[in-house]
């Protein structure tokens, strides 16, 4: 059901890694290391600056696709990937968008699911790219039943 | 703690075991993330969902794993964390966290980790490729 949204994308949003984010986010993963809360670690350190946890990008917004209405609820994470070029620096803007890559359906034991790739990309504000973030996301049956509903 | 960039195929990192998970580690990271699923929070959404109680976000685990890798960020950084979610995490498992190296070229070390709960259950698995500078 989610075949023709394949390809479409949102634009890009503009999000900043902001200290109290990064320290706070740094915190609820149990890992508040002085390369992520300390300011003179990170100037101390070879980035000049304290530098965001890898899964930080779950924190961005990276804008809505047109057309793509997923569920609020009933989703499962399959898959997670990042690909960095660089770490995240603190204070830095980088400018989000994803983008449809796949989607797939498949006969299992408790019905067809659906299988939607993602991929979501932050750049700097030279238009480097920094990261990607890959995500593949389950919807069963009965949650594509309760959409269509 | 030795170099990253000595470890050879078959050594590992300093495993972490996490204290039991609770409600409060969960509502801390709804909150750091902005991922407000209740099934994360709520016990009675959790029930609606099927599910025996509230289970921890994969990507909190996710989230927790990295740490293996955070002491060795002045040698190089996390290229590509790649991690497939295996199992539910409920409060109260105690979580173990785990990374082996795979392969090591050169610039380039490749580790198999995973995170275990106290059943010795694969609760997410994947790999991290550590790029030295």
């Amino acid at each position: 059901m989610f075949e023709e949204a394949i390809g479409k994308g949102s634009n890009k949003v503009r999000n900043t890694v902001e200290r109290g984010a990064v320290r706070k986010f740094a915190d609820s993963i149990g890992d508040a290391h002085p390369i992520f809360v300390d300011e003179e670690a990170g100037k101390a350190s070879r980035y000049g600056d304290n530098i965001a946890p890898p899964t930080f990008p779950r924190v961005f917004d990276y804008g809505e696709i047109t057309g793509l209405n997923l569920p609020s609820k009933g989703l499962i994470h399959g898959e997670q990937i990042y690909h960095y070029e660089r770490p995240l620096l603190v204070g830095e803007d980088i400018h989000c968008w994803t983008e449809v890559k796949d989607y797939k359906e498949k006969a299992g034991k408790s019905g067809t699911m659906g299988i939607l790739s993602l991929e979501g990309k932050g750049e700097d504000s030279e238009g480097t790219l920094v990261f990607r973030a890959e995500q593949v996301v389950i919807i069963t049956e009965a949650v594509r039943k309760g959409m269509e509903a | 703690m030795s170099a990253i960039a000595e470890k050879q195929t078959g050594d590992t990192l300093t495993s972490i075991t996490l204290p039991p998970v609770t409600r409060l580690d969960l509502i801390k990271y709804a909150g750091a993330s902005g991922d407000y699923n209740p099934i994360h929070t709520i016990d009675g959404e959790a029930e609606k969902a099927g599910l025996p109680g509230i289970i921890a976000h994969g990507m909190w685990t996710m989230g927790n794993l990295s740490k293996l890798f955070t002491p060795y960020y002045e040698e190089g950084f996390i290229e590509t964390y790649q991690i497939r979610f295996r199992g539910m995490v409920f409060l109260d498992d105690v979580i173990s966290l785990h990374a082996e190296v795979s392969e090591q070229t050169e610039g380039k070390i490749t580790f198999n980790v995973n995170a275990k709960n106290q059943k010795e259950e694969d609760v997410l698995k994947g790999k991290v490729v550590f790029k030295t500078y």
